[in-house]
């Protein structure tokens, strides 16, 4: 009997931790997946974050760092530095890089540095247990917004793609979603293309993945795919933002 | 090379850091420390190294963390307020088990503080300044050359135990030129360390299990093992790693305890009362820690010493480790300013007349 499908050399098998329905399962896959696909693996490095995909480094099947809170960027600087053509990649959720790391992910950015970093916007704390994020929409309630996030208080939600994309250093940022089929097929493309961008040396590249928190956003995981299509998406286009 | 040059301390740190291995520098400006990102941006490209200037302190210190993951021999350097910042990095190294070398150029603080020379960051450096029961190897030159004898071999001793290494110099140890041999450039074969847990690029068979660079042990017993493997480290250093010197110390009467810059101010004070008939002498910590506790206690407990007085260039922050060294045996007296002035020969000469006639 031919095989006709197998999973990714990409991932180690093991269980993950991440609740049902949450997209970090689906976004590893796909990372793992475009890593096998283009041979980088036995020459890759990931740097996980704190937050949700603290992790990482137990599922992707390669060399890994973990990060303080935000400094992802930082820590990914400092590999690729010692080791200019490996492949080297941050994993990180929003309040880690759109939150507590924003310096770490402008100046990467903004060094051109030659990595790659895949942005999980859930609009919320999930680890922590569902706090507001830079990127919680007006109005959507978390623990520390309980009456819903108020713009006079807390300003409006911050669109971190269309930021980088701004910085000369940028060499492609793209914003994705992983809603349905589709799109999740073009979060691959922008992953794959992404990565190709660092190792053509061309500069930084992001790929924004909006993504669901069915637990903390106390919705069923249709729900929630449903809620990131009807408020997410509006509010945070999808689209290529910056490409060189 | 033996000939003689005369040096500004901190691109004489950058130099013999050189020299002793570093190919990596992660830095951001800050006085009094600003000779050494300045040297290191030159030089470090002529060796075929790195020198990045990043956007923070924060930065700059979890820079260090990627590149002695990978197993590079990496530097940074900082004055007080930066190194307050670095403390995330640098708890994140220790716990991590990483190596790496931190010169700190001490100023005044606390807060923005001032910019003269200080030693108010001993409590920081000796007691953890980071979140977490760990230890840094850290080291008090008192000149230029000695600054340069312990860069030299501090990335040695960072590979050696895997732990990240303090140079804490006050702002004159930077700041000042004096007459030094550097010693010649380390082979590759003699920085060549085995690391085969760096996180390099990796495959299966490849000939070590895949490395994961780390500071989170979630698990109680994963973090109780890194906790005996830390203990046991650092009591192997305190046995091997001790350095002290002793000036005058027989038949004195009073034992001074000084390092860094101070301490010369100490010999000046104690050779003046030499020639008047007065025997006083020095115990000075070369590691701050491990505390050169023993050395201190031998010191003060001769049958001659009536009294042992601290000085420094602060409120007083090693004087309570030498109290601890001499447990009560005798009085530990302290003279020492914490804002821009440092104690004279004068001011010193006084104090340990007065104390002699207490």
């Amino acid at each position: 009997m031919t095989k006709v499908f197998a999973r990714t050399k990409g991932l180690i098998d093991v269980p993950n931790h991440y609740c049902p329905g949450c997209g970090h399962g689906i976004v590893h896959r796909l990372v793992a997946e475009v890593l096998e696909e283009m041979d980088l693996l036995d020459h890759t490095v990931g740097v996980a974050p704190v937050g949700c995909a603290v992790f990482a480094y137990n599922y992707f099947n390669c060399d890994m760092y973990e990060a303080a809170h935000g400094r992802a960027p930082a820590v990914a600087t400092g590999a690729k530095r010692v080791f200019p053509n490996n492949c080297v990649f941050t994993y990180q959720g929003d309040g880690d890089l759109a939150s507590i790391g924003t310096a770490e992910i402008v100046h990467a950015a903004h060094r051109g540095e030659k990595i790659t970093t895949i942005f999980i916007n859930n609009a919320i704390y999930g680890m922590t247990g569902g706090q507001m994020a830079p990127t919680t929409l007006v109005g959507q309630r978390t623990t520390t917004s309980p009456k819903g996030r108020d713009k006079d208080l807390c300003g409006e939600p911050i669109r971190m793609a269309e930021l980088l994309a701004t910085i000369e250093g940028s060499a492609y940022i793209e914003r994705t979603a992983v809603n349905n089929n589709a799109n999740i097929i073009k979060t691959k493309k922008a992953i794959r293309k992404a990565f190709e961008t660092q190792m053509e040396r061309k500069g930084f590249s992001m790929v924004e993945v909006l993504s669901t928190c069915p637990t903390n956003w106390g919705k069923s995981p249709i729900e929630a795919m449903q809620w990131l299509e009807d408020e997410m998406i509006p509010y945070y286009p999808l689209g290529v933002f910056k490409e060189v | 090379m033996t000939t003689k040059q005369l040096m500004k301390g901190c691109e004489a740190i950058a130099e013999a850091a050189l020299r002793g291995g570093c190919r990596y520098f992660f830095g951001y400006p800050i006085t009094p420390q600003n000779d050494i990102p300045e040297y290191m941006s030159a030089r470090l490209p002529e060796i075929g190294g790195v020198f990045l200037q990043a956007e923070s302190e924060i930065a700059a210190s979890n820079m260090v963390y990627g590149a002695a993951g990978a197993g590079a021999r990496v530097m940074t350097s900082s004055s007080s307020p930066g190194i307050s910042l670095k403390q995330e990095g640098i708890s994140t190294i220790a716990g991590a088990e990483l190596p790496c070398v931190i010169v700190n150029v001490m100023r005044g603080g606390p807060g923005i503080g001032g910019i003269q020379a200080s030693q108010g960051d001993y409590f920081q450096s000796v007691k953890g300044g980071g979140h977490g029961d760990y230890k840094l190897i850290v080291f008090g030159p008192d000149s230029v050359q000695e600054a340069i004898d312990i860069v030299y071999g501090a990335f040695d001793i960072a590979d050696k135990y895997r732990t990240p290494v303090m140079i804490l110099a006050d702002g004159l140890i930077g700041q000042m030129m004096e007459p030094v041999t550097m010693p010649e450039f380390k082979s590759d074969e003699e920085i060549k360390v085995e690391k085969p847990w760096a996180a390099t690029g990796w495959h299966e068979g490849c000939g070590r299990p895949r490395a994961i660079i780390n500071s989170l042990y979630i698990e109680d017993e994963a973090l109780e093992a890194l906790h005996e493997r830390l203990q046991a480290r650092y009591r192997i250093i305190e046995q091997n790693e001790v350095r002290y010197e002793y000036y005058n110390i027989e038949d004195a009467e009073v034992i001074l305890i000084a390092y860094g810059t101070i301490s010369r101010v100490c010999r000046s004070a104690i050779d003046e009362l030499a020639e008047e008939g007065i025997k006083v002498g020095m115990v000075r910590p070369i590691t701050l820690w491990p505390f050169p506790s023993q050395a201190v206690l031998d010191a003060v407990a001769q049958p001659s010493v009536k009294k042992a007085l601290a000085v420094e260039i602060s409120a007083g922050q090693m004087v309570e480790d030498a109290r601890l060294a001499v447990n009560g045996l005798k009085e530990v007296a302290f003279l020492g300013y914490p804002g821009s002035k440092i104690a004279t020969v004068e001011e010193i000469i006084a104090k340990v007349k007065a104390l002699r006639e207490e």
